[in-house]
């Protein structure tokens, strides 16, 4: 589920990749796309292979709901919370590098590298005893855990720019948001990304663990199959959320060679 | 131009540059030396308020710098710094165009000043325009830094250690191309370095600065001639302040015309020492001259190389 934090993106200062080499990414992630939408579509016309690979199981297909509500309630569920997570991450992250921001730049670090290390079941564990079941307290859960690569990766991006660039910028007249909109946050944007890619990716995975809070997302086959030992509900739940991880993460990789060719 | 009247400045409580005064006239090529940490650079920054004096007034064409925003008080100079700060992520055109871009000027003007500036300065527009930093050398980079600053045509030029990084056949080629340029644009230059023989071969005036004081300031051959005192004798070399002075005049200034010299010429635009140098490595007393089209208008004869040159 880690993306870790390779975007694929072209670091400012290495060469400009050869015309293939960008297709290439785009391609993959169109590959991806349709093998995601013609399986959440096509999932009941596996019944008979999921039938006889599991001949024990009298319901060898989960059919409470369609696989398609399911996944425009997990992808909602992901994009609302991510990207909340991302303006708030962007934000305390720019925050903290200038100004009077700058005096809590080393405690919003140490808070980060913490709340890296607490895992996303726990984050849950601890929300709905504070906020109750519900789709509440998943957004709230995710939105918080999918802050932190945000901010890490915001914070990393800005101090990767180089020192001469922004004294350049300043000594030739940028106004401070002028530095910021056009040289700094451009020059961050690589490893801004990846922390929004890794921030993404992970909430796909979280916010299937959501459904034990009584979220209706692609962790409910799982959850329910585990609960019923139906493996199958269990697998058919788990392909569909790793697979629209994977098409998350290499459409972050088409996004980032767009980037480069733009700009 | 460019004045500053008694501008203190600590960092941290340890002063940096204490009750200096400059002030830089118009057209002025103004050289700012002095070991790392003399706080030359520091004065630089006060001049377009990149650094906030503790106390004491900036000028600038008169008015006091404070009065206006910081933005367009940098706008109306160039900057330009050793590590050329260009920007990664633009081409050389878009760099070049930072500053008319910020003034809003229309694209058609933009695109023009763009082209006359990389062609001024030896970088072909339709070669170079299109390019991205990292695919320069060090010097070509530099060039575009320059070009950069010149673009929205300041009065003022601030460089800080623009040529510091480069070989020193590229730096001798930047210095005579900023020369050129000062000297057509009839620009204002205030230029901040370590080197002393960069100082001499561009300054019209030198400020030689030590712990955030003025040392002396005066011409080149000036303070060769009549240092101050021992750590302006030192600084300028003072077993070598001699030759460094004859590098300062040309061999035009000696030549006796018509005189007759045997061996390969040496041009009369070259300087001095050059010739003192050839004399030495050659073995004789006389050199012959040509002018720069390599017609013969003389020799050069190494008494007249010696004998105290003129301040």
């Amino acid at each position: 589920m880690n993306a870790g934090l390779d975007t694929g993106l072209r670091e400012p200062g290495s060469p400009r990749l050869p015309r293939a080499a960008t297709r290439r990414p785009t391609l993959a992630f169109a590959w991806a796309l349709a093998l995601l939408v013609a399986l959440t579509f096509g999932m009941p016309w596996l019944k008979p292979l999921f039938a006889a690979l599991f001949p024990q199981l009298d319901r060898p297909m989960y059919e409470q709901e369609p696989f398609a509500a399911l996944m425009l309630a997990h992808i909602g569920l992901v994009a609302l919370s991510s990207a909340v997570a991302a303006a708030v991450g962007v934000v305390l992250g720019v925050f903290v590098t200038r100004g009077v921001g700058r005096e809590f730049c080393s405690l919003v670090q140490t808070v980060v590298a913490m709340g890296q290390t607490v895992p996303p079941l726990a984050v849950l564990a601890i929300a709905v005893p504070v906020l109750g079941f519900g789709e509440a307290p998943a957004l709230i859960a995710l939105a918080l855990y999918g802050v932190l690569p945000v901010v890490h990766g915001t914070l990393a991006g800005l101090a990767s720019v180089p020192h001469a660039a922004r004294e350049a910028a300043e000594g030739l007249g940028f106004r401070p948001l002028q530095v910021l909109a056009r040289i700094e946050l451009p020059l961050a944007a690589p490893l801004l990304l990846a922390g929004v890619r890794t921030s993404v990716v992970v909430n796909i995975g979280t916010a299937a663990i959501a459904s034990t809070v009584g979220t209706r997302t692609l962790g409910s086959p799982i959850i329910i199959g585990l609960s019923g030992f139906n493996t199958a509900y269990v697998i058919q739940g788990a392909l569909l959320v790793g697979l629209l991880a994977i098409t998350v993460d290499l459409a972050f990789d088409a996004l980032g060679v767009w980037f480069i060719r733009d700009h | 131009m460019i004045e500053l009247e008694r501008v203190s400045k600590a960092f941290g409580g340890a002063p940096v540059v204490t009750d200096l005064s400059v002030k830089v006239a118009r057209g002025e090529f103004v050289v700012l030396i002095g070991a790392s940490g003399s706080g030359k650079s520091t004065l630089l920054k006060m001049m377009n308020r990149m650094v906030e004096p503790d106390s004491g007034a900036v000028r600038f064409q008169g008015e006091p710098a404070h009065a206006m925003p910081a933005e367009l008080l940098r706008r109306r100079m160039g900057y330009a710094i050793q590590s050329t700060g260009l920007f990664p992520h633009w081409t050389v055109a878009k760099n070049v165009a930072a500053v008319p871009t910020l003034l809003c000027w229309a694209p058609a003007r933009i695109e023009a000043r763009v082209n006359e500036l990389l062609d001024l300065l030896g970088l072909p527009p339709g070669v170079f325009g299109g390019r991205y930093p990292h695919e320069l050398s060090g010097g070509q980079q530099q060039r575009v830094g320059v070009a950069r600053a010149l673009a929205a045509d300041p009065d003022v030029l601030l460089m800080d250690e623009p040529f510091g990084a480069l070989d020193p056949i590229t730096r001798g080629a930047l210095q005579q191309e900023l020369l050129r340029i000062q000297r057509s644009m009839h620009k204002t230059i205030v230029f901040v370095t370590h080197d002393i023989d960069e100082a001499l071969r561009l300054a019209t005036r030198i400020v030689l600065i030590d712990h955030g004081r003025v040392v002396q300031a005066d011409t080149p051959a000036a303070l060769l001639a009549r240092p101050a005192n021992d750590f302006v004798a030192d600084f300028m070399g003072r077993t070598e302040a001699g030759l460094r002075l004859l590098a300062l005049h040309s061999v035009a200034s000696r030549v006796r015309a018509g005189a007759v010299a045997a061996g390969a010429p040496i041009r009369a635009g070259a300087s001095l020492r050059d010739a003192l140098s050839l004399c030495v490595a050659r073995g004789v007393d006389r050199l012959a001259v040509v002018d720069a089209q390599g017609r013969p208008v003389g020799a050069v004869f190494l008494a007249d190389v010696v004998a105290a040159p003129a301040p």
